[in-house]
């Protein structure tokens, strides 16, 4: 069958062929896919979503940030101030995001049960509770899965965590692990320094021994490893690298966001969108203020997120991508109400908020609320699956998904999450 | 007084033969005879004074059954019980491993590096019938105990303080010496345990610290917050117990209570981490010490600790070990006051002594050593004893732990047992007998085959340094911090105060650039005068020959016909230069899945 298609604008051959091929891998019937091509061809070059995970390690005080409660006891000293969204008011030590929170919304009816660092790391980045005998996949992981297809010209790894490990890609396998950077956009070991003729004939080699230990059926990580180097091998060749150079950037943009690890960490997350990368983690840790917490968020860590954050927001809303790309900001928990002894607060699960925008979220709004001291959710409480899944949405990734993890046992994509329905209109 | 380690047999004969001075000869009959004995062995005992020497006059031969477990009852014991639980599931193990992977998995896992090129040889072309627990006598001999000490030095160091250097409050130098001393002499598991509790004193080795204790390092940076990491630590490491979330609640899935954490945590209230400086404003080492205790009331007699409930009440703890035996609840350290009287009571030996007593003490690190030998623990994750998390084996786990206890935690006995059991020597290709086997799977495990496991990035790093033949003074501290900056690569910190971090080293992409390009590999495939390769490529023997060296030095085997097909290939397209095609066939060789994986 031949069908003559004009090339939508701005898309070269090759381009088009890989989409082909990334189709045709999903088996989707030749005529079928023409005629989606046909609906989007104008905009097929720039529709590929992506999503930002701001990642606060540590555990963020919210209520010190996104839901102030100024007056009760458990308040803190900080003052609110209005925001660019009616009726919204954040912290006064964040003015720059008070300019964008038309852009973003915020929930604040987070409750979930993991305060221990590890464990509550591992729920919010996969939607589970730890399990012995099962490892989920992270979101970064997830939402690379489920994008790859409509990048499939990425020749870089479609998972970038910067400055952060991430959790793992779990039972999807190495291939959906995360790819660490420094927030430098520094990749470690690129250089061969021999040419890429005899590179090559050293990896027909190494593929002779990969493959006989593979056929000895000794085990999944021999055939992991694998797939790990064909991994490698595309991107040390590869043009897209690019996008890690972060440094190219031109003053004024470093400067807009900060020349902070986490200002030039969001500044390359906007690089990896740009070049079609799915998902980005960019880790700010740090948030662990068991003792004098005030002055270290007024002084120290919300300048450094009010500049950053802001300046993500509105430069992806210049660029127009920000309509196709998700940002989510949340720690593993958040910290106690109440004031410790040492002018601290504690990890705190019950009661917190995230922040969302972008992609197909609602923007300006607030849901849910807390009681008056900020020790109780006064709305529907919403948990770890919950924000997986309305992110899910966002990036119209059907939450019908179902994955089979290595035991055989189905796994619905966000453990069944339900959508924050408000996050929508 | 030193004895031969127990063997099995049945002494037919013994007699005296003759006794002079302080010197008494025996004749002996066993039968079988034990593995390394073979008729007029000798073997010495010196006691008091005494030295009896024992000819070995006769004995029958062991069988193959009785070889199977080297004449050691505790060998035996894993094996009878491994192989009922292969019964019970229906289970086929799969064959033995051959001589050069067993060889490789015993070096990789007793002394952390590969074997040389000599000593897999030499292993290989061993004939004797006691090969294996022979080699694994070397291993833990004198021989190797500096690669001994390093290798559990760096096992220890990672579960004792992790592998993130940021830490200002711990020394790893000075955790490291203790460690490598501890593992060099080989000291009981109990009194390892005991000095690492109660340790006080300097924990960096200046020439101007009074009272360096390496030993302190454990404790002494997870003391503030009233030592909330110290009591999940401790209970975690030696005890198996996961406390940590019921600091804040009563567990909702084991069995786990709110006071039980803050009742152990009662136990380190005493101890104290000071900061000394010296002239200047710089830390120059930190102090663990015992101070009394006034107890949160200010009673020191009766010095309690108060929590908080999740509903917002307080609720008071002293200190009560976890199986519920509580200790005085003076907050004094002890001592004699002028009337004579005795008060006090030294809250970190106090638990101590408790761990010591506990079953839970030999559980947990004979559940951690399995796993360490045999890539899975009886329990996921290993550490986590609790009862919600029932082990795979538990009458293997509870007889390997009593037995353990009953060889007075002696730790190269417990490595001897596992090494030269039946599992451990299986082939890690699984057959259809076995193959749905797999713990990746989520299944518990049964051991039908040796589970593959990449190495860890001190392996690795060990292993290059044997496989390029690098002249190294291993298990120096300048050594250690080498390795230590090359491992920074690969670590990440996650920005919390209890200073959890993780490795990239995990079969990931970086870890792939590591190996393709970085520097270490290029100093391992460097074709510079008098390095391994060179002196590889100048050897008198056929290409052929050439290239089964490089396969015996990293991978303990020989290369396949294909595999001499596909190196061939290399000295086509490198136009006889023998030395820069040896080069590309050692990088494929040393990037190979079979090289970074413990097979």
């Amino acid at each position: 069958m031949s069908i003559m298609v004009d090339l939508p604008n701005g898309m070269n051959r090759r381009h088009f062929i890989s989409h082909l091929m990334g189709a045709a891998a999903l088996a989707v019937p030749a005529a079928a896919f023409t005629t989606t091509l046909l609906a989007n061809a104008t905009d097929l070059k720039k529709r590929h979503k992506s999503a930002i995970l701001l990642w606060m390690g540590g555990g963020p005080s919210t209520m010190d940030i996104w839901d102030l409660k100024p007056g009760a006891p458990t308040g803190g000293p900080f003052k609110q101030i209005a925001t660019s969204a009616d009726g919204i008011a954040i912290c006064e030590h964040m003015p720059l995001m008070a300019k964008q929170m038309h852009q973003m919304s915020i929930v604040r009816s987070m409750s979930t049960r993991e305060a221990d660092h590890m464990r509550g790391r591992y729920a919010m980045h996969t939607g589970y509770v730890p399990n012995p005998n099962v490892e989920h996949p992270g979101y970064g992981s997830v939402v690379a899965h489920e994008l790859a297809a409509q990048v499939a010209d990425l020749e870089i790894p479609p998972f970038v965590s910067v400055g952060s490990g991430s959790v793992g890609p779990g039972f999807l396998g190495m291939t959906w692990a995360p790819f660490q950077v420094d927030s430098n956009g520094n990749v470690r070991n690129l250089d061969t320094g021999i040419d890429p003729s005899r590179l090559e004939q050293r990896l027909k080699m190494l593929s002779t021994i990969e493959n006989k230990f593979i056929d000895e059926k000794r085990g999944g990580s021999a055939e992991d490893h694998r797939k790990v180097l064909d991994k490698t091998v595309k991107l040390m060749t590869s043009k897209q690298m690019s996008a890690f150079q972060v440094m190219q950037e031109s003053k004024e943009a470093q400067e807009k966001y900060g020349t902070t690890g986490f200002g030039r960490g969001c500044l390359l997350a906007r690089r990896l969108v740009e070049a079609g990368v799915p998902f980005i983690e960019v880790d700010f840790g740090g948030w662990d203020m068991h003792a004098d917490i005030f002055p270290a968020l007024a002084d120290r860590k919300l300048p450094e997120l009010d500049r950053a954050m802001s300046a993500l927001v509105s430069d992806l809303a210049d660029r127009g991508l920000l309509d196709d790309t998700a940002i989510i900001w949340m720690g593993e928990f958040s910290r106690t109400p109440t004031i410790n002894g040492g002018g601290g607060r504690d990890h705190w699960a019950r009661s917190w908020s995230v922040v969302v925008g972008g992609a197909g979220f609602k923007r300006g709004v607030v849901v849910g609320e807390t009681s008056s001291d900020g020790k109780e959710v006064a709305t529907e409480p919403y948990t770890s699956q919950d924000v997986m899944a309305s992110l899910l949405k966002s990036l119209d990734i059907s939450l019908e998904t179902t994955f089979t993890a290595k035991n055989g046992r189905p796994m619905k994509i966000a453990n069944s999450g339900k959508v924050i329905k408000e996050l929508f209109t | 007084m030193v004895l031969p380690r127990p063997v099995e047999g049945v002494l037919t004969e013994c007699r005296q033969v003759s006794a002079e001075g302080s010197v008494m000869v025996w004749a002996i009959e066993i039968s079988p005879l034990p593995p390394g004995f073979r008729e007029t062995s000798l073997r010495l005992i010196r006691a008091a004074g005494l030295v009896v020497v024992f000819v070995v006059l006769g004995g029958r031969m062991a069988s193959p059954a009785e070889q199977d477990h080297f004449g050691i009852p505790q060998v035996k014991f894993i094996n009878e019980q491994i192989s009922s639980s292969w019964t019970d599931a229906g289970l086929k193990p799969s064959e033995a491993a051959t001589d050069g992977e067993w060889c490789r998995r015993v070096y990789l896992d007793v002394i952390g590096r590969i074997p040389s090129l000599e000593e897999v040889r030499a292993y290989v072309a061993d004939s004797s019938s006691t090969k294996r627990p022979d080699l694994v006598d070397r291993l833990l001999g004198d021989e190797f105990v500096d690669d001994y000490a390093r290798n559990w030095t760096d096992v220890w160091s990672t579960v004792l303080i992790g592998r993130d250097v940021g830490n200002e409050m711990v020394s790893r130098p000075g955790m490291r010496q203790y460690l490598r001393r501890s593992f060099s002499k080989n000291i009981p598991y109990d009194r390892f345990m005991e000095e690492l509790v109660t340790a006080t004193g300097a924990n960096a080795n200046r020439k101007d610290a009074d009272g360096f204790n390496g030993a302190v390092n454990f404790l002494i940076g997870t003391l503030a917050e009233d030592g909330v990491q110290a009591t999940a630590k401790t209970a975690q490491i030696f005890l198996g117990l996961q406390v940590q979330c019921t600091q804040c609640h009563n567990h909702p899935f084991n069995k786990g209570k709110q006071n039980q954490f803050w009742e152990l945590n009662a136990f380190f209230r005493q101890a104290r981490a000071l900061r000394r400086f010296n002239g200047s404003r710089d830390i120059q080492w930190i102090e663990l010490v015992d101070e009394d205790f006034p107890g949160e009331g200010g009673n020191a007699e009766e010095a309690e600790l108060y929590y908080e409930l999740r509903n917002g009440l307080m609720k008071v703890a002293y200190p009560v070990f976890v199986d519920g035996t509580e200790i005085s609840r003076s907050g004094y350290v002890p001592r004699t006051l002028e009337s004579g009287e005795n008060i006090g009571a030294h809250r970190r030996r106090e638990l101590a002594s408790l761990i010591k007593a506990s079953p839970l003490m030999a559980k947990a690190i004979v559940n951690r050593m399995w796993g360490h030998f045999l890539g899975y623990g009886f329990t996921r994750p290993a550490d986590d004893l609790g009862e919600h998390n029932p082990p795979s084996h538990p009458e293997l786990l509870d007889g390997l732990s009593e037995r353990f206890r009953q060889q007075s935690f002696d730790l190269k006995e417990l490595i001897r047992w596992i090494v030269l059991s039946r599992p451990y020597a299986l082939s890690s290709k699984a057959t259809k007998g076995n193959h749905r086997d797999d713990p990746a799977l989520g299944e518990q495990p049964k051991f039908t085959h040796f589970y593959l496991r990449q190495m860890r990035a001190e392996e690795l790093y060990e292993s290059l340094l044997t496989a390029t033949e690098a002249d190294q003074t291993r298990g120096s501290e300048d050594a250690a911090k080498k390795k230590d900056q090359w491992l920074s690569q690969f670590i990440t910190t996650f920005g919390t105060d209890e200073g959890d971090d993780a490795t990239a080293f995990n079969g990931s992409i970086p870890q792939v650039l590591m190996m393709f390009n970085g520097d270490l590999i290029k100093q391992a495939t460097n074709t510079g005068k008098g390095g391994f390769l060179d002196r590889v490529a100048n050897a008198k023997m056929k290409n052929a020959g050439k290239i089964t060296t490089l396969y015996q030095a990293a991978l303990a085997r020989n290369p396949s016909a294909k595999e001499v097909a596909a190196a061939n290939e290399l000295l086509v397209a490198r136009k006889g230069d023998a030395s820069g095609a040896l080069q590309d066939i050692w990088w494929a060789v040393l990037n190979s899945n079979e090289f970074i994986i413990n097979h």
